[in-house]
């Protein structure tokens, strides 16, 4: 990779975000709300894939964090009587404590081991959160006033993603990203060239840890009235997973081409066919599987490596 | 005397009741070649996978430049200065031919990073024989060069020991030759290495001393001329006169 195309990506980057950033000018309020989830997954899919893209370590637990952080913020708010951003502020630190711990736990799961460990975690925090909620404070749910709109919301998120983008940038560029392909290909090689695969690991899925939770505590407000059942929910670990690896997680801008037009097929299927949306989400797992392992992004760069090669 | 850079003290591993390596004790001095040969599950990989931090020892110590690196961790080690092939060839798929190589120069005793790393890992390609084909998929790369890839990768940390684990294994009588030469000229540039072989041709022509293991103890030691004639040792390996 040269700095010219370094310098290209930056430029394109920037040029897509102040795009991105003039949606609510002409979005009217259903496609402001589209336009805010597909952000939101934006921002979750690609923080989720800077830790699962290269180490291959396919993490279900992006649940937990974004329900502790949408959690922290109603719980706050509500039962403590503490200002929004104050806890917008902290949500973030506690999602990454947790995500911390977590990496510690999971050091030694790789493969199937792993994607089980934090899909059962999560599952155990959602259940331990609506356990304290029904015996200790008293009400199931919690409100999140603040007057803040979808655009403020929006906007916020953008700026978050580019945050995230940054710092992926970064990452790929340095010896950690490096150290992480490796750690993906072969993690007794990676040991045995000097790397301290433990602490690459944790640091990035600690990343993503603060980023999911930060996202599940600005969104919030968007949803009023948080219920652990809700912002806890497995399906949210599931589809970023899948909207990650539809877009394809080998360029830093592989989530979103699979968050854009999943976030659509769901909000139509949800319309249309609203019961169906689970099967939507089997059937969209099965065609990535089979047909798509490297994602889109992976799949036309395929195409266009054997037509350079074809064209010599 | 030269100094000594490996030394390994009454060694032991135990897999439950299975003894792999059995008190185990040898030096290797500095600019040294030295073999481990014997028949095959006499504990030659695992005394191997001891050394670079694999495995951990259940007894015993072993010592880098007279400093302990037996309860260290196999990253900490190749820091140390000791870099390895594995028996079975492990190149990294998803990675370049020049990031294979890049990748043993980044994190170990070795840091390099950028411009300067690629330049090396040119460099040491052609030291190899791989030059020109820093961009050829890894998969696409012939047995042989991908055992060069990994010889490669082990020694962009620039590695006070090196240890080749069967690393001429597999190859064919051309092959096997080029891979011979190209350990001796390892040797003859004064690189440190112990050598796991079973290709006698290749014990003889790079050693210049070697042990000979059986059911994971120590059953000779010399020159591999001496070993080699040694009638205990051709009893372990085709067995005893009728």
């Amino acid at each position: 990779m040269s700095h010219g195309n370094d310098v290209k990506s930056l430029v394109w980057g920037v040029v897509l975000l102040l795009l991105a950033a003039c949606v609510p000018l002409v979005a009217n309020g259903y496609w402001m709300s589209i336009a805010l989830t597909i952000a939101m997954f934006t921002v979750l899919a690609t923080s989720w894939a800077l830790f699962s893209g290269p180490t291959h370590y396919i993490s279900l637990a992006t649940a937990a964090f974004f329900g502790v952080g949408g959690y922290l913020v109603g719980t706050g708010m509500s039962d403590y009587n503490v200002d929004f951003w104050t806890m917008v502020a902290i949500a973030p630190f506690v999602g990454a404590a947790l995500a911390f711990l977590i990496g510690i736990a999971t050091l030694r799961l790789s493969g199937v081991y792993f994607v089980i460990f934090t899909l059962g975690l999560a599952e155990m925090i959602r259940t331990l959160v609506s356990w304290i909620q029904n015996n200790f404070t008293g009400s199931r749910g919690l409100y999140v006033l603040t007057d803040l709109t979808e655009a403020d919301i929006y906007l916020y998120l953008v700026g978050l993603a580019a945050a995230v983008y940054l710092v992926g940038w970064w990452v790929n560029r340095s010896r950690l990203g490096f150290a992480l392909r490796i750690i993906g290909n072969d993690e007794t090689v990676a040991r045995h060239v000097g790397i301290n695969t433990a602490t690459s690991k944790v640091i990035l899925f600690t990343f993503s840890g603060f980023v999911a939770a930060l996202v599940g505590a600005l969104i919030a407000p968007r949803y009023t009235y948080i219920e652990p059942n809700g912002v806890f929910s497995p399906e949210i670990s599931f589809i970023v997973v899948i909207m990650a690896l539809l877009g394809g997680t080998g360029r830093l801008w592989g989530p979103i081409v699979g968050v854009i037009p999943f976030a659509l097929l769901q909000e139509f299927i949800n319309i249309n066919y609203s019961n169906y949306s689970t099967l939507v989400l089997g059937i969209a797992f099965l065609v990535i599987v089979y047909f798509l392992p490297q994602g889109v992004v992976g799949r036309i760069e395929q195409a266009l490596a054997r037509r350079r090669r074809s064209t010599w | 005397m030269v100094a000594t850079v490996l030394s390994v003290a009454n060694a032991t591993k135990r897999f439950g009741g299975l003894v792999a390596v059995n008190n185990l004790s040898f030096e290797v001095g500095q600019h040294e070649v030295m073999g481990i040969i014997g028949p095959n599950g006499s504990g030659k990989t695992t005394m191997m996978n001891l050394i670079s931090g694999a495995l951990k020892l259940s007894e015993g110590s072993i010592s880098l430049e007279g400093r302990f690196i037996s309860t260290l961790k196999a990253n900490q080690i190749n820091q140390r200065g000791i870099a390895r092939t594995f028996q079975l060839v492990r190149v990294l798929p998803g990675l370049s031919v020049a990031e294979n190589c890049m990748a043993g120069m980044v994190f170990g005793h070795r840091r390099l990073w950028g411009d300067q790393a690629r330049y090396e890992a040119g460099k040491l390609l052609e030291r190899v024989g791989l030059a020109g084909q820093e961009a050829v998929p890894v998969g696409s790369l012939t047995y042989i060069d991908q055992k060069r890839l990994e010889l490669a990768r082990a020694l962009a940390s620039n590695p006070k020991l090196l240890l080749l684990d069967e690393w001429l294994a597999g190859l064919n009588p051309t092959e096997l030759q080029q891979g011979i030469d190209l350990v001796r000229s390892l040797r003859d540039e004064g690189i440190t290495i112990i050598l796991v072989e079973h290709v006698m041709d290749a014990i003889r022509s790079l050693c210049d001393r070697c042990i000979v293991m059986a059911a994971g103890s120590k059953i000779a030691e010399g020159s591999p001329g001496d070993v080699l004639a040694d009638p205990e040792v051709i009893k372990v390996y085709i067995g005893e006169d009728i």
